[in-house]
C-alpha cells in the first residue's frame, strides 16, 4: 500500500482517527507522518504516572503496537493523544478520546470497576433518549417479574407499554416528555 | 493577617460542626469530577483554553453563586502561595489544584462546606465537606450545584461511559464519596488492621491520613468507594455510609471496652497527653497528632471535660505548616515551628496563656 499523501513511499503508518463518530484510516509513509506533524505530543506529561493503571492499560497496547511489521498509530483527532500516551499517562486528553479508544476501553474499564455501563446520573441535556433507553430496559425487567409471578393480565399491559416506548425511543425519543 | 480574599483561619463547617456520629466520623465528603465537551482536559489544554474554561464556569455559576449567599471565586494566582496551602490544609481544595496556580480557581462557599474547583485534573471538580457522616446530604448538595452548573455548561457526557473524566478510574458517575473515621480505641485494642482488610475486601479504599505510606497518624483513617462505573450514585453513598456506619459501630465497642476493663490506663493516658499539649514548648507535628486524637479520645469517653470536642478536628488543620504560618504572619522553619506550634496548642487549651 503506498502512501495516502506522497503516492510514492509505502504506507507505514497507519492512524485511526473518529471524527464525528466516524471513524477513519490514514495510511501514511514515515516521513509524510512526521511532516504532518503527528509526534508533536509533550512526551513528558506533568503528571506523575499512575502505575496500577498504566500496569493494567500496557496489557492491552502489546498486541496492537506491531501488525505485520507496520506501525498502527490510533490517535484522537482533536487532543492529539494517542493510545500509546494514553496507556502511559493513564489520562484521557479530551472527551473525543472515548470514543477514539473505544475497542480497547470495555476490557480496561471491566478491569477497573467490574463494568462497562454507566448507571448513574443523566445530565438534563442528554436527556431524553438516554432516560427513554433505560426506563424501558427497568420496564423489561419488571415485566419478566411479572411472567415468572404469572400476573398475565399486567404484564400485557407492560408490554403494550414498553411497545409503545420503544417506538417512541425510534423515533428520536424528545418529542415527548409526559413520560 | 486575615485576607480580605477569604482564606483565612476561620473554621470550615467540617471542623466546628458537629453531625450524626461525630464523636467518630470526623467528616464526610462528596465530590462529583465533570469536563466541559468542546475543551481538552487540563492538562492538555492550552492557556487560552484554560482560561475560557475559567470564564465559562464563572458566567454558568451565576444562578449557583445567587443561590450560595456569601461566596468567593478565589483564582489560584491571585492568592499568595501560603494561602492557596492553607486551602489545601482545611481540605477545601486539592494539592494538584495548586500545581499550576496560573489557570486554576476555586468557588468557595461562605461555610466553606461547597468548593468547586476549576482547572484540577478535571475542567471541575464539585466538593461538598460536612461534619460527622452525613454523605447523602453531601450528595444532595453536589448534585444541586453541579445540576445548576450543567444548565449553563455543555459537560462531556457519554450514554455507556457516563461522565467523560480526565482519568479513567473516575469515569461513569464521576463520584468520589470518602469519610474521615477516627478509630483510636480499634488501635489501642490492636483490631484496626482486622477492621481495615475487612473494608478493602468488600471494594473501598482504606488509607492512613497524614502518615506516611500506610502509617495510621492520629488514628484518623479514610476510607471512600473505588468503583464509579455500573453503580449509580445513591448506591456507592450508601454502600460507603453502611460500610462506615459498623466501623462506627466497632469502634464503640473497643470505647466501651475500654472504659470496662482498662478505665485508669485510659484515663491516665488521655490526661498525660493532655498535659503534654498544655505544658510543652517544642512540639512535631507527628507527635501532635497522637497526643491530640488521645485527647480527643479522652473527652468522648467523658474523661477530660474542660477541653471541646473540636480541638481535634480544628488543630489537625491549623498546627500545619501554612496555617502556623500565617497566624505567626512569617515564615517558619524548623526549631521556630515547633516552638509556634506548642504555642498555639498551649493558647487554644488556656486561652489566657497569651501573656507568657
Ligand atoms: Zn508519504
Ligand atoms: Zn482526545
Amino acid at each position: 500500500m503506498l502512501c495516502n499523501e506522497c503516492k510514492k513511499r509505502p504506507a507505514k503508518v497507519h492512524l485511526t482517527y473518529i471524527i464525528d463518530h466516524e471513524q477513519t484510516v490514514q495510511h501514511l509513509c514515515e516521513q509524510c507522518a512526521r511532516e504532518k506533524g503527528e509526534f508533536h505530543f509533550d512526551s513528558h506529561p506533568p503528571f506523575s504516572i499512575h502505575n496500577l493503571l498504566t500496569g493494567l492499560m500496557n496489557l492491552d497496547i502489546q498486541p496492537a503496537a506491531q501488525v505485520m511489521g507496520n506501525v498502527v498509530k490510533i490517535q484522537c483527532v482533536s487532543c492529539g493523544l494517542t493510545y500509546a500516551q494514553f496507556g502511559q499517562i493513564g489520562r484521557f486528553g479530551c472527551s473525543s478520546c472515548y470514543l477514539t479508544f473505544a475497542d480497547r476501553l470495555a476490557p480496561l474499564m471491566r478491569r477497573i470497576h467490574g463494568s462497562t455501563q454507566h448507571v448513574g446520573k443523566v445530565p438534563a441535556r442528554a436527556g431524553g433518549s438516554i432516560k427513554l433507553r433505560r426506563s424501558i430496559e427497568e420496564m423489561r425487567d419488571h415485566l419478566q417479574n411479572l411472567v415468572e409471578r404469572e400476573e398475565f393480565e399486567q404484564a400485557a399491559q407492560v408490554r403494550d407499554k414498553i411497545r409503545e416506548l420503544e417506538v417512541r425511543a425510534q423515533n428520536g425519543g424528545d418529542s415527548h416528555e409526559e413520560c | 493577617m486575615k485576607s480580605a480574599e477569604g482564606v483565612g483561619l476561620q473554621s470550615s463547617k467540617w471542623m466546628s460542626g458537629s453531625g450524626p456520629d461525630g464523636e467518630i466520623v470526623m467528616s464526610s465528603r462528596v465530590r462529583l469530577a465533570r469536563n466541559i465537551q468542546q475543551f481538552p482536559v487540563p492538562f492538555l489544554a492550552s492557556d487560552s483554553q484554560l482560561s475560557k474554561v475559567s470564564e465559562q464556569v464563572l458566567a454558568a455559576s451565576c444562578l449557583l453563586r445567587e443561590q450560595m449567599g456569601d461566596q468567593n471565586f478565589l483564582r489560584m494566582d491571585h492568592l499568595e502561595p501560603l494561602q492557596r496551602q492553607v486551602l489545601v490544609e482545611k481540605h477545601l481544595i486539592s494539592p494538584l489544584l495548586i500545581k499550576e496556580p496560573h489557570s486554576s480557581a476555586v468557588l468557595l462557599r461562605g461555610d466553606e462546606a461547597i468548593s468547586i474547583m476549576v482547572n484540577e485534573e478535571d475542567h471541575l471538580r464539585i466538593q461538598c465537606l460536612l461534619p460527622g457522616l452525613q454523605l447523602e446530604v453531601a450528595l444532595e448538595e453536589a448534585n444541586f450545584c453541579d445540576d445548576l452548573l450543567e444548565a449553563g455548561l455543555d459537560y462531556a457526557y457519554d450514554g455507556q461511559w457516563g461522565f467523560l473524566t480526565t482519568c479513567p478510574t473516575n469515569a461513569g458517575t464521576g463520584l468520589r464519596a470518602s469519610v474521615m473515621v477516627h478509630l483510636p480505641a480499634l488501635v489501642l485494642t490492636k483490631q484496626i488492621n482486622r477492621v481495615l482488610s475487612a473494608i478493602a475486601q468488600v471494594g473501598l479504599a482504606v488509607r492512613g491520613m497524614y502518615g506516611e505510606g500506610s502509617e495510621v497518624t492520629g488514628n484518623l483513617v479514610q476510607i471512600s468507594n473505588q468503583i464509579t462505573l455500573g453503580q449509580n450514585e445513591a448506591e456507592i453513598v450508601k454502600n460507603l455510609s453502611g460500610v462506615t456506619r459498623q466501623v462506627v459501630e466497632q469502634e464503640a465497642q473497643a470505647r466501651q471496652i475500654l472504659l470496662n476493663e482498662r478505665r485508669d490506663r485510659v484515663c491516665d493516658r488521655v490526661n498525660r497527653a493532655f498535659g503534654i499539649l498544655r505544658h510543652s514548648w517544642l512540639m512535631s507535628s507527628q507527635e501532635a497528632m497522637q497526643l491530640l486524637s488521645d485527647v480527643r479520645l479522652g473527652v468522648d469517653l467523658g474523661l477530660i471535660s474542660e477541653v471541646p470536642g473540636t480541638i481535634l478536628k480544628e488543630l489537625m488543620v491549623f498546627l500545619r505548616p501554612a496555617c502556623l504560618q500565617l497566624a505567626a504572619g512569617h515564615a517558619l522553619e524548623g526549631i521556630d515551628r515547633e516552638r509556634e506550634r506548642a504555642r498555639l496548642i498551649r493558647r487554644w487549651l488556656t486561652p489566657q496563656e497569651d501573656a507568657k
